[in-house]
Protein backbone atom coordinates (compact mmCIF):
# COMPACT_ATOMS: atom_id res chain seq x y z
CA UNK A 1 0.00 0.00 0.00
CA UNK A 2 1.38 3.63 -0.86
CA UNK A 3 1.95 6.28 2.05
CA UNK A 4 -1.28 6.93 3.76
CA UNK A 5 -2.43 10.63 2.39
CA UNK A 6 -3.75 11.37 6.14
CA UNK A 7 -2.69 9.70 9.61
CA UNK A 8 -3.50 10.16 13.34
CA UNK A 9 -1.99 8.99 16.26
CA UNK A 10 -3.37 8.64 19.66
CA UNK A 11 -6.07 11.52 19.04
CA UNK A 12 -7.86 12.74 21.91
CA UNK A 13 -10.23 15.15 22.42
CA UNK A 14 -12.38 15.39 25.75
CA UNK A 15 -14.98 17.40 26.40
CA UNK A 16 -15.72 17.60 30.56
CA UNK A 17 -16.12 13.78 31.40
CA UNK A 18 -16.68 12.81 28.03
CA UNK A 19 -14.25 11.50 25.25
CA UNK A 20 -14.56 12.46 21.82
CA UNK A 21 -12.36 11.62 20.69
CA UNK A 22 -10.38 7.91 22.34
CA UNK A 23 -6.66 7.72 21.92
CA UNK A 24 -7.79 7.12 17.63
CA UNK A 25 -5.03 5.92 15.37
CA UNK A 26 -6.65 5.99 11.74
CA UNK A 27 -5.56 6.40 8.42
CA UNK A 28 -6.60 7.18 5.02
CA UNK A 29 -4.45 5.88 1.96
CA UNK A 30 -3.81 7.63 -1.02
CA UNK A 31 -6.69 7.50 -3.63
CA UNK A 32 -9.08 5.57 -1.43
CA UNK A 33 -12.49 6.76 -0.42
CA UNK A 34 -12.53 5.83 3.65
CA UNK A 35 -16.00 5.82 5.21
CA UNK A 36 -16.21 6.46 8.48
CA UNK A 37 -19.50 5.43 10.40
CA UNK A 38 -21.17 5.58 13.68
CA UNK A 39 -24.58 5.97 15.37
CA UNK A 40 -24.84 9.85 16.65
CA UNK A 41 -22.26 10.92 19.16
CA UNK A 42 -19.70 8.59 18.56
CA UNK A 43 -17.35 11.61 17.93
CA UNK A 44 -17.40 11.93 13.55
CA UNK A 45 -18.05 15.75 13.56
CA UNK A 46 -15.29 15.98 16.58
CA UNK A 47 -12.76 13.91 14.41
CA UNK A 48 -13.27 15.78 11.51
CA UNK A 49 -13.23 19.56 13.31
CA UNK A 50 -9.88 18.15 14.60
CA UNK A 51 -8.32 17.06 11.02
CA UNK A 52 -9.51 20.54 9.52
CA UNK A 53 -7.88 22.59 12.38
CA UNK A 54 -11.07 23.91 13.77
CA UNK A 55 -10.49 22.14 16.88
CA UNK A 56 -7.56 21.26 19.00
CA UNK A 57 -7.01 18.00 19.49
CA UNK A 58 -6.47 17.43 23.82
CA UNK A 59 -3.50 14.87 22.75
CA UNK A 60 -1.80 13.29 19.89
CA UNK A 61 -1.16 14.29 16.28
CA UNK A 62 -2.20 14.64 12.82
CA UNK A 63 0.21 14.02 9.86
CA UNK A 64 -1.01 15.07 6.39
CA UNK A 65 0.70 14.08 3.32
CA UNK A 66 4.01 13.34 5.69
CA UNK A 67 3.78 16.45 7.60
CA UNK A 68 3.22 17.01 10.88
CA UNK A 69 -0.31 19.50 11.02
CA UNK A 70 -1.24 19.16 14.56
CA UNK A 71 -1.04 22.58 15.40
CA UNK A 72 -1.43 24.22 12.20
CA UNK A 73 -3.81 26.98 11.35
CA UNK A 74 -7.31 25.87 9.70
CA UNK A 75 -6.30 28.02 6.73
CA UNK A 76 -2.83 26.61 6.48
CA UNK A 77 -4.16 23.03 6.32
CA UNK A 78 -6.52 24.23 3.30
CA UNK A 79 -3.63 25.77 1.23
CA UNK A 80 -2.15 22.24 1.99
CA UNK A 81 -4.34 20.61 0.17
CA UNK A 82 -7.07 19.94 2.60
CA UNK A 83 -10.70 20.86 1.67
CA UNK A 84 -13.71 20.14 3.84
CA UNK A 85 -17.58 20.17 3.17
CA UNK A 86 -20.32 20.70 6.03
CA UNK A 87 -22.75 18.31 7.68
CA UNK A 88 -25.18 21.52 7.60
CA UNK A 89 -24.44 23.97 4.63
CA UNK A 90 -21.90 26.04 4.70
CA UNK A 91 -21.69 28.71 2.23
CA UNK A 92 -21.98 32.53 1.32
CA UNK A 93 -25.64 32.81 0.86
CA UNK A 94 -25.75 36.27 -1.10
CA UNK A 95 -23.22 35.31 -3.89
CA UNK A 96 -24.22 33.92 -6.52
CA UNK A 97 -23.45 30.03 -7.28
CA UNK A 98 -19.82 31.22 -9.26
CA UNK A 99 -19.17 33.83 -6.90
CA UNK A 100 -18.99 31.01 -4.12
CA UNK A 101 -16.71 28.60 -6.05
CA UNK A 102 -14.58 31.64 -7.58
CA UNK A 103 -14.00 32.82 -4.14
CA UNK A 104 -12.53 28.79 -3.27
CA UNK A 105 -10.25 29.41 -5.97
CA UNK A 106 -8.76 33.02 -5.01
CA UNK A 107 -7.74 31.21 -1.56
CA UNK A 108 -5.29 29.16 -3.40
CA UNK A 109 -4.28 31.80 -5.77
CA UNK A 110 -1.89 33.80 -4.38
CA UNK A 111 -2.85 37.10 -2.05
CA UNK A 112 -6.55 38.70 -1.72
CA UNK A 113 -5.37 42.32 -1.99
CA UNK A 114 -5.74 42.99 -5.17
CA UNK A 115 -7.99 46.37 -4.49
CA UNK A 116 -8.59 47.32 -8.37
CA UNK A 117 -9.86 44.52 -10.84
CA UNK A 118 -13.19 43.34 -10.62
CA UNK A 119 -12.61 39.65 -9.03
CA UNK A 120 -15.61 38.77 -11.35
CA UNK A 121 -13.72 39.64 -14.36
CA UNK A 122 -10.66 37.05 -12.97
CA UNK A 123 -10.95 34.42 -15.46
CA UNK A 124 -8.25 32.99 -13.61
CA UNK A 125 -10.48 32.42 -10.73
CA UNK A 126 -14.00 32.62 -12.94
CA UNK A 127 -12.85 29.84 -15.74
CA UNK A 128 -11.99 27.10 -12.89
CA UNK A 129 -14.98 27.90 -11.06
CA UNK A 130 -17.35 27.34 -14.03
CA UNK A 131 -15.77 24.37 -14.54
CA UNK A 132 -16.13 22.83 -11.20
CA UNK A 133 -19.86 23.52 -11.37
CA UNK A 134 -20.17 22.16 -14.46
CA UNK A 135 -18.30 19.17 -12.61
CA UNK A 136 -20.84 18.75 -10.01
CA UNK A 137 -23.97 19.64 -12.74
CA UNK A 138 -24.61 23.34 -11.81
CA UNK A 139 -23.65 24.59 -14.95
CA UNK A 140 -27.31 26.36 -15.18
CA UNK A 141 -27.25 27.91 -11.96
CA UNK A 142 -23.84 29.83 -12.24
CA UNK A 143 -25.68 33.55 -11.67
CA UNK A 144 -27.95 32.04 -8.62
CA UNK A 145 -27.72 33.15 -5.34
CA UNK A 146 -26.65 30.59 -3.64
CA UNK A 147 -29.16 31.42 -0.87
CA UNK A 148 -31.80 30.88 -3.74
CA UNK A 149 -30.26 27.19 -4.68
CA UNK A 150 -32.43 23.74 -3.37
CA UNK A 151 -30.72 22.29 -1.11
CA UNK A 152 -29.38 19.58 -2.72
CA UNK A 153 -27.99 21.67 -5.21
CA UNK A 154 -26.55 23.37 -2.14
CA UNK A 155 -24.75 20.18 -1.49
CA UNK A 156 -23.71 20.01 -4.79
CA UNK A 157 -22.68 23.55 -4.59
CA UNK A 158 -20.19 22.77 -1.37
CA UNK A 159 -18.72 19.94 -3.62
CA UNK A 160 -18.08 22.29 -5.87
CA UNK A 161 -16.31 24.70 -3.54
CA UNK A 162 -14.37 21.59 -2.63
CA UNK A 163 -13.04 20.46 -5.95
CA UNK A 164 -12.08 23.71 -7.18
CA UNK A 165 -9.01 23.99 -5.01
CA UNK A 166 -7.71 20.73 -6.61
CA UNK A 167 -7.25 19.08 -2.94
CA UNK A 168 -5.43 16.24 -1.83
CA UNK A 169 -7.90 15.16 0.71
CA UNK A 170 -11.91 15.61 0.71
CA UNK A 171 -13.35 15.65 3.79
CA UNK A 172 -16.98 14.92 3.29
CA UNK A 173 -19.71 15.93 6.41
CA UNK A 174 -22.52 13.88 5.47
CA UNK A 175 -22.87 15.19 2.24
CA UNK A 176 -26.67 13.20 1.79
CA UNK A 177 -27.79 14.77 4.71
CA UNK A 178 -31.46 15.80 4.82
CA UNK A 179 -31.22 14.65 0.45
CA UNK A 180 -34.03 13.02 -0.65
CA UNK A 181 -33.88 9.27 -2.48
CA UNK A 182 -33.17 10.81 -5.88
CA UNK A 183 -30.58 13.87 -4.92
CA UNK A 184 -28.81 11.30 -2.66
CA UNK A 185 -28.83 9.06 -5.85
CA UNK A 186 -27.31 11.66 -7.73
CA UNK A 187 -24.77 12.30 -5.67
CA UNK A 188 -23.23 9.37 -5.45
CA UNK A 189 -23.21 9.21 -8.84
CA UNK A 190 -21.23 12.69 -8.69
CA UNK A 191 -18.95 11.64 -5.69
CA UNK A 192 -18.18 7.78 -7.75
CA UNK A 193 -17.02 10.17 -10.73
CA UNK A 194 -15.09 11.69 -8.55
CA UNK A 195 -13.08 8.97 -6.87
CA UNK A 196 -10.88 7.95 -9.31
CA UNK A 197 -9.13 11.70 -8.82
CA UNK A 198 -9.37 12.47 -4.87
CA UNK A 199 -8.67 10.70 -1.49
CA UNK A 200 -12.06 10.90 -0.04
CA UNK A 201 -12.79 10.78 3.91
CA UNK A 202 -16.64 10.42 3.95
CA UNK A 203 -18.56 10.89 7.22
CA UNK A 204 -21.92 9.56 6.14
CA UNK A 205 -25.17 7.45 7.76
CA UNK A 206 -27.10 6.47 4.15
CA UNK A 207 -25.61 2.74 4.18
CA UNK A 208 -26.52 2.89 0.85
CA UNK A 209 -24.21 5.14 -0.05
CA UNK A 210 -21.53 4.51 2.11
CA UNK A 211 -21.46 0.94 0.78
CA UNK A 212 -21.41 2.39 -3.04
CA UNK A 213 -18.68 4.36 -2.35
CA UNK A 214 -16.29 3.53 0.61
CA UNK A 215 -12.91 1.29 -0.23
CA UNK A 216 -12.47 0.81 3.34
CA UNK A 217 -14.93 1.45 6.46
CA UNK A 218 -14.09 2.61 9.78
CA UNK A 219 -16.66 2.22 12.64
CA UNK A 220 -16.59 4.73 15.33
CA UNK A 221 -17.86 4.62 18.96
CA UNK A 222 -17.55 6.59 21.66
CA UNK A 223 -14.67 8.00 19.92
CA UNK A 224 -12.94 4.56 19.43
CA UNK A 225 -12.22 2.66 16.14
CA UNK A 226 -14.26 -0.58 16.67
CA UNK A 227 -13.68 -2.31 13.44
CA UNK A 228 -11.58 -0.72 10.54
CA UNK A 229 -11.95 -2.78 6.86
CA UNK A 230 -13.32 -3.42 3.58
CA UNK A 231 -17.28 -2.94 3.15
CA UNK A 232 -17.90 -6.50 2.96
CA UNK A 233 -15.70 -7.63 6.05
CA UNK A 234 -18.02 -4.65 8.23
CA UNK A 235 -21.07 -5.70 6.60
CA UNK A 236 -20.55 -9.44 7.74
CA UNK A 237 -19.17 -8.48 11.73
CA UNK A 238 -22.06 -9.78 14.34
CA UNK A 239 -20.39 -6.57 16.51
CA UNK A 240 -20.76 -4.00 14.13
CA UNK A 241 -24.30 -4.85 13.21
CA UNK A 242 -25.21 -5.09 16.71
CA UNK A 243 -23.55 -1.53 17.35
CA UNK A 244 -25.16 0.35 14.55
CA UNK A 245 -25.88 -1.52 11.32
CA UNK A 246 -29.38 -2.63 12.68
CA UNK A 247 -31.82 -4.87 11.37
CA UNK A 248 -31.82 -4.61 8.17
CA UNK A 249 -28.85 -4.59 7.41
CA UNK A 250 -28.15 -7.66 9.57
CA UNK A 251 -31.29 -9.60 8.05
CA UNK A 252 -28.60 -9.41 4.47
CA UNK B 1 -10.80 48.46 -18.77
CA UNK B 2 -14.21 49.34 -17.84
CA UNK B 3 -14.67 52.60 -15.60
CA UNK B 4 -17.63 50.55 -13.85
CA UNK B 5 -16.39 47.77 -11.67
CA UNK B 6 -19.94 46.46 -12.01
CA UNK B 7 -22.29 45.89 -14.85
CA UNK B 8 -24.18 49.07 -15.24
CA UNK B 9 -25.62 51.32 -17.63
CA UNK B 10 -24.94 55.32 -18.28
CA UNK B 11 -28.22 55.55 -17.83
CA UNK B 12 -29.51 53.05 -15.06
CA UNK B 13 -30.93 54.83 -12.21
CA UNK B 14 -28.12 54.10 -9.84
CA UNK B 15 -25.57 55.90 -11.83
CA UNK B 16 -27.79 59.07 -13.01
CA UNK B 17 -29.21 59.82 -9.83
CA UNK B 18 -25.84 59.97 -8.28
CA UNK B 19 -24.43 61.71 -10.69
CA UNK B 20 -26.90 64.44 -10.64
CA UNK B 21 -26.16 64.59 -6.58
CA UNK B 22 -22.72 64.95 -7.35
CA UNK B 23 -22.87 67.80 -9.78
CA UNK B 24 -24.93 69.42 -7.26
CA UNK B 25 -22.22 69.07 -4.77
CA UNK B 26 -20.00 70.36 -7.43
CA UNK B 27 -21.76 73.93 -8.45
CA UNK B 28 -22.60 74.35 -4.55
CA UNK B 29 -20.10 77.10 -4.40
CA UNK B 30 -20.82 79.25 -7.31
CA UNK B 31 -24.76 79.05 -6.43
CA UNK B 32 -24.13 80.00 -3.01
CA UNK B 33 -21.75 82.61 -4.04
CA UNK B 34 -24.92 83.83 -6.68
CA UNK B 35 -27.21 84.15 -3.58
CA UNK B 36 -25.12 85.69 -1.40
CA UNK B 37 -25.04 82.86 1.24
CA UNK B 38 -21.99 81.83 1.88
CA UNK B 39 -22.75 80.16 5.35
CA UNK B 40 -24.01 77.14 2.97
CA UNK B 41 -20.12 76.12 1.55
CA UNK B 42 -18.92 75.49 5.03
CA UNK B 43 -22.57 73.82 6.08
CA UNK B 44 -21.15 71.58 2.67
CA UNK B 45 -18.07 71.24 3.65
CA UNK B 46 -19.29 69.48 7.04
CA UNK B 47 -20.97 67.42 5.03
CA UNK B 48 -18.63 66.43 2.59
CA UNK B 49 -16.25 65.52 5.80
CA UNK B 50 -18.65 63.80 7.84
CA UNK B 51 -19.46 61.76 4.20
CA UNK B 52 -15.92 60.67 4.09
CA UNK B 53 -15.36 59.54 7.25
CA UNK B 54 -18.33 57.49 7.28
CA UNK B 55 -17.82 56.15 4.52
CA UNK B 56 -14.19 54.91 6.19
CA UNK B 57 -16.07 53.32 8.72
CA UNK B 58 -19.12 51.74 6.28
CA UNK B 59 -15.49 49.81 4.73
CA UNK B 60 -15.44 47.83 8.02
CA UNK B 61 -18.31 48.02 9.24
CA UNK B 62 -21.06 47.78 6.43
CA UNK B 63 -18.90 45.31 4.00
CA UNK B 64 -17.31 43.78 6.92
CA UNK B 65 -19.68 43.89 9.31
CA UNK B 66 -16.85 45.23 11.86
CA UNK B 67 -19.23 47.10 13.99
CA UNK B 68 -16.52 49.95 15.16
CA UNK B 69 -17.89 51.93 17.99
CA UNK B 70 -14.60 54.39 17.80
CA UNK B 71 -13.71 55.98 14.86
CA UNK B 72 -13.74 59.19 16.04
CA UNK B 73 -10.34 58.09 17.31
CA UNK B 74 -9.30 58.39 13.67
CA UNK B 75 -10.68 61.68 13.52
CA UNK B 76 -9.53 62.83 16.36
CA UNK B 77 -5.68 61.84 15.38
CA UNK B 78 -5.98 63.13 12.08
CA UNK B 79 -7.41 66.35 13.77
CA UNK B 80 -4.13 66.47 16.23
CA UNK B 81 -1.68 66.09 13.51
CA UNK B 82 -3.08 69.74 11.88
CA UNK B 83 -3.42 71.27 15.52
CA UNK B 84 0.18 69.83 17.02
CA UNK B 85 2.46 70.49 13.50
CA UNK B 86 1.03 73.65 12.75
CA UNK B 87 1.46 74.36 16.77
CA UNK B 88 5.02 74.29 15.55
CA UNK B 89 5.27 76.04 12.96
CA UNK B 90 4.80 72.98 10.48
CA UNK B 91 2.12 74.39 7.82
CA UNK B 92 2.51 72.49 5.09
CA UNK B 93 -0.65 70.29 4.25
CA UNK B 94 1.09 67.67 2.61
CA UNK B 95 3.43 67.07 5.64
CA UNK B 96 -0.09 67.04 7.88
CA UNK B 97 -1.44 64.37 5.34
CA UNK B 98 1.77 62.55 5.21
CA UNK B 99 1.70 62.41 9.13
CA UNK B 100 -2.01 61.67 9.32
CA UNK B 101 -1.88 58.32 6.67
CA UNK B 102 1.23 57.25 8.93
CA UNK B 103 -0.40 58.25 12.15
CA UNK B 104 -3.88 56.83 12.08
CA UNK B 105 -2.92 53.62 9.82
CA UNK B 106 -0.29 52.74 12.20
CA UNK B 107 -2.84 52.91 15.02
CA UNK B 108 -5.79 51.56 13.32
CA UNK B 109 -3.55 48.55 12.37
CA UNK B 110 -2.51 47.91 15.72
CA UNK B 111 -5.58 48.36 17.17
CA UNK B 112 -7.04 46.53 14.65
CA UNK B 113 -4.59 43.91 15.35
CA UNK B 114 -5.95 43.49 19.05
CA UNK B 115 -9.71 43.93 18.52
CA UNK B 116 -10.09 41.75 15.78
CA UNK B 117 -9.19 39.13 17.42
CA UNK B 118 -12.85 39.55 19.17
CA UNK B 119 -16.24 39.69 17.92
CA UNK B 120 -19.33 40.95 18.60
CA UNK B 121 -19.98 42.73 21.57
CA UNK B 122 -16.51 42.03 22.74
CA UNK B 123 -15.30 43.94 19.31
CA UNK B 124 -17.92 46.96 19.91
CA UNK B 125 -17.02 47.73 23.76
CA UNK B 126 -13.05 47.42 22.65
CA UNK B 127 -13.07 49.58 20.10
CA UNK B 128 -15.07 52.07 21.98
CA UNK B 129 -12.42 51.32 25.08
CA UNK B 130 -9.42 52.68 22.51
CA UNK B 131 -10.84 55.35 21.56
CA UNK B 132 -11.72 57.00 24.70
CA UNK B 133 -8.15 56.24 25.97
CA UNK B 134 -7.62 58.53 23.14
CA UNK B 135 -9.87 61.11 23.89
CA UNK B 136 -8.58 61.06 27.78
CA UNK B 137 -5.16 61.21 26.55
CA UNK B 138 -5.99 64.55 24.18
CA UNK B 139 -7.70 65.65 27.65
CA UNK B 140 -4.42 65.23 29.26
CA UNK B 141 -2.00 67.28 26.78
CA UNK B 142 -2.31 70.24 28.75
CA UNK B 143 0.78 71.94 26.17
CA UNK B 144 -1.90 71.45 23.11
CA UNK B 145 -4.87 72.99 25.30
CA UNK B 146 -6.31 69.61 27.37
CA UNK B 147 -9.66 70.23 27.70
CA UNK B 148 -10.15 73.24 25.34
CA UNK B 149 -8.51 71.54 22.68
CA UNK B 150 -5.77 73.78 20.24
CA UNK B 151 -6.55 76.64 18.04
CA UNK B 152 -4.67 76.63 14.60
CA UNK B 153 -4.02 79.88 13.49
CA UNK B 154 -3.54 78.84 9.71
CA UNK B 155 -4.69 76.54 7.74
CA UNK B 156 -3.09 73.45 6.51
CA UNK B 157 -0.59 75.00 3.10
CA UNK B 158 -1.59 72.73 0.13
CA UNK B 159 0.54 74.26 -2.12
CA UNK B 160 0.32 74.88 -4.52
CA UNK B 161 -3.45 74.09 -3.94
CA UNK B 162 -5.14 76.49 -1.47
CA UNK B 163 -7.74 76.28 0.98
CA UNK B 164 -7.72 78.70 3.01
CA UNK B 165 -11.18 79.82 1.49
CA UNK B 166 -13.99 77.84 2.47
CA UNK B 167 -14.84 77.34 -0.91
CA UNK B 168 -10.89 75.98 -1.83
CA UNK B 169 -11.20 73.48 1.38
CA UNK B 170 -14.50 72.61 0.11
CA UNK B 171 -13.42 71.49 -3.33
CA UNK B 172 -10.13 69.56 -1.75
CA UNK B 173 -12.54 67.62 0.66
CA UNK B 174 -15.20 66.98 -2.29
CA UNK B 175 -12.20 65.48 -4.49
CA UNK B 176 -10.80 63.33 -1.89
CA UNK B 177 -14.49 62.18 -0.90
CA UNK B 178 -15.30 61.33 -4.79
CA UNK B 179 -11.28 59.53 -5.37
CA UNK B 180 -12.91 57.88 -1.85
CA UNK B 181 -16.18 56.87 -3.40
CA UNK B 182 -14.98 55.80 -6.32
CA UNK B 183 -11.72 53.80 -5.13
CA UNK B 184 -14.20 51.62 -2.15
CA UNK B 185 -16.62 50.91 -5.38
CA UNK B 186 -13.43 49.12 -6.51
CA UNK B 187 -12.64 47.93 -3.70
CA UNK B 188 -15.65 46.20 -2.84
CA UNK B 189 -15.63 44.12 -5.86
CA UNK B 190 -12.12 43.24 -6.11
CA UNK B 191 -10.47 40.59 -4.46
CA UNK B 192 -10.28 42.19 -1.16
CA UNK B 193 -13.52 43.32 -0.66
CA UNK B 194 -14.63 40.12 -2.13
CA UNK B 195 -12.67 38.48 1.10
CA UNK B 196 -14.21 41.16 3.57
CA UNK B 197 -17.92 40.34 2.69
CA UNK B 198 -17.20 36.43 2.89
CA UNK B 199 -15.78 37.10 6.15
CA UNK B 200 -18.89 39.05 6.87
CA UNK B 201 -21.32 36.42 5.54
CA UNK B 202 -19.26 33.12 6.92
CA UNK B 203 -15.92 33.72 8.75
CA UNK B 204 -15.41 29.60 9.67
CA UNK B 205 -16.06 28.60 5.98
CA UNK B 206 -13.21 31.43 4.46
CA UNK B 207 -10.66 30.52 6.78
CA UNK B 208 -11.30 26.38 5.96
CA UNK B 209 -11.45 27.65 2.31
CA UNK B 210 -7.27 28.72 3.15
CA UNK B 211 -8.15 32.86 4.05
CA UNK B 212 -6.11 33.96 6.68
CA UNK B 213 -8.80 36.34 7.48
CA UNK B 214 -7.71 38.68 10.55
CA UNK B 215 -5.09 39.64 7.80
CA UNK B 216 -7.53 41.35 5.78
CA UNK B 217 -9.85 42.50 8.13
CA UNK B 218 -6.78 44.10 9.67
CA UNK B 219 -5.74 45.74 6.46
CA UNK B 220 -9.15 47.01 5.73
CA UNK B 221 -9.55 48.29 9.21
CA UNK B 222 -6.48 50.45 8.38
CA UNK B 223 -7.09 51.37 5.35
CA UNK B 224 -10.64 52.27 7.53
CA UNK B 225 -8.81 54.39 9.65
CA UNK B 226 -6.92 56.37 7.29
CA UNK B 227 -9.71 57.45 5.92
CA UNK B 228 -11.21 58.67 9.16
CA UNK B 229 -7.93 60.37 9.89
CA UNK B 230 -8.05 62.61 6.52
CA UNK B 231 -11.61 63.37 7.17
CA UNK B 232 -10.01 64.72 10.93
CA UNK B 233 -7.69 66.80 9.03
CA UNK B 234 -10.30 68.90 6.75
CA UNK B 235 -12.80 68.74 9.69
CA UNK B 236 -9.84 70.49 11.74
CA UNK B 237 -8.98 72.68 8.84
CA UNK B 238 -12.95 73.62 8.47
CA UNK B 239 -12.94 74.83 12.12
CA UNK B 240 -9.59 75.76 12.75
CA UNK B 241 -9.65 73.45 15.60
CA UNK B 242 -8.79 70.11 17.51
CA UNK B 243 -9.71 69.03 20.11
CA UNK B 244 -10.74 66.06 22.33
CA UNK B 245 -14.37 66.09 21.61
CA UNK B 246 -13.72 65.17 18.30
CA UNK B 247 -12.36 61.85 19.34
CA UNK B 248 -15.42 61.51 22.02
CA UNK B 249 -17.53 58.50 22.04
CA UNK B 250 -20.61 60.26 20.86
CA UNK B 251 -18.62 61.23 17.49
CA UNK B 252 -18.47 57.72 16.62
CA UNK B 253 -21.85 57.02 17.27
CA UNK B 254 -22.69 59.78 15.26
CA UNK B 255 -20.38 58.11 12.27
CA UNK B 256 -22.74 54.99 12.72
CA UNK B 257 -25.78 56.75 12.53
CA UNK B 258 -24.61 58.21 9.33
CA UNK B 259 -24.16 55.32 7.78
CA UNK B 260 -27.18 53.31 9.06
CA UNK B 261 -29.56 56.22 7.99
CA UNK B 262 -27.71 56.40 4.52
CA UNK B 263 -27.51 52.56 3.62
CA UNK B 264 -25.34 50.03 5.02
CA UNK B 265 -22.97 48.46 2.67
CA UNK B 266 -23.63 50.89 -0.09
CA UNK B 267 -21.51 53.15 -1.66
CA UNK B 268 -23.03 56.29 -1.86
CA UNK B 269 -25.04 55.31 1.47
CA UNK B 270 -22.79 57.18 4.22
CA UNK B 271 -22.92 60.76 2.03
CA UNK B 272 -26.80 60.72 1.70
CA UNK B 273 -26.66 59.73 5.54
CA UNK B 274 -23.85 62.44 6.46
CA UNK B 275 -26.22 64.75 4.34
CA UNK B 276 -28.98 64.34 5.90
CA UNK B 277 -27.78 64.20 9.30
CA UNK B 278 -25.72 66.83 9.21
CA UNK B 279 -28.95 69.44 7.68
CA UNK B 280 -30.54 67.62 9.89
CA UNK B 281 -29.00 68.51 12.98
CA UNK B 282 -28.15 72.34 11.41
CA UNK B 283 -31.90 72.81 10.94
CA UNK B 284 -33.29 71.30 14.07
CA UNK B 285 -30.55 72.95 16.49
CA UNK B 286 -31.88 76.53 15.39
CA UNK B 287 -35.60 75.56 16.47
CA UNK B 288 -35.00 74.11 19.83
CA UNK B 289 -31.39 73.05 21.62
CA UNK B 290 -33.42 69.38 21.95
CA UNK B 291 -33.19 68.70 18.30
CA UNK B 292 -31.93 64.89 18.98
CA UNK B 293 -35.58 64.75 20.64
CA UNK B 294 -36.87 65.46 16.94
CA UNK B 295 -33.82 63.38 15.66
CA UNK B 296 -33.82 60.27 17.21
CA UNK B 297 -37.70 59.26 16.29
CA UNK B 298 -36.95 59.88 12.63
CA UNK B 299 -33.97 57.46 12.53
CA UNK B 300 -35.99 55.11 14.30
CA UNK B 301 -38.64 55.48 11.66
CA UNK B 302 -36.18 55.33 8.85
CA UNK B 303 -34.27 52.37 10.02
CA UNK B 304 -37.63 50.67 10.42
CA UNK B 305 -38.99 51.36 7.26
CA UNK B 306 -36.01 51.17 4.91
CA UNK B 307 -33.03 48.22 5.68
CA UNK B 308 -30.70 49.51 3.91
CA UNK B 309 -31.31 53.07 4.53
CA UNK B 310 -32.34 55.92 2.60
CA UNK B 311 -29.62 55.08 -0.20
CA UNK B 312 -31.50 51.93 -0.53
CA UNK B 313 -35.02 52.88 -0.54
CA UNK B 314 -34.71 55.89 -3.04
CA UNK B 315 -32.73 53.04 -5.39
CA UNK B 316 -33.16 49.70 -5.08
Amino acid sequence: MTEPILRTRGLTKRFGGLVATDALDFEVATGEVHAVIGPNGAGKTTLLNQLIGELAPDAGAVEFDGRDITRLASWRRALLGLSRSYQITSIFPEFTALENVALAAQARDGHSFGAWRPAITEDRLTNPAAAALDEVGLQSKKTRLAAELAHGERRQLEIAMALVSRPKLLLLDEPMAGMGRHESELMVKLLRSLKERYSMLLVEHDMDAVFALADRITVLVYGRAIASGLPQSIRDSGDVKRAYLGEHYAAH
Amino acid sequence: MTFFPEPLSWRSPRVLAPSLFLLCLGLLPAVTAAIGEPFYVTLAARIVIFALAASGLNLVLGYGNLVSFGHALYVGLGAYVVGILSFHGVTSGWAHLAATVALSGLVAWITGLICLRTSGMAFIMITLAFAQMFYFLGVSLKQYGGDDGLQIAVRSDFAPLSIQSNTGLYYLSLALLLATLYLSWRFVHARFGRVLRGAKSNVRRMRVLGFPVLRYQVAAYAVSGIICGVAGLLLANLTRFASPAYMFWTVSGDLIVMVMLGGIATILGPLVGATVYVILETTLAGYTQHWMLILGPIIVLIALLAKRGLYGFLIR
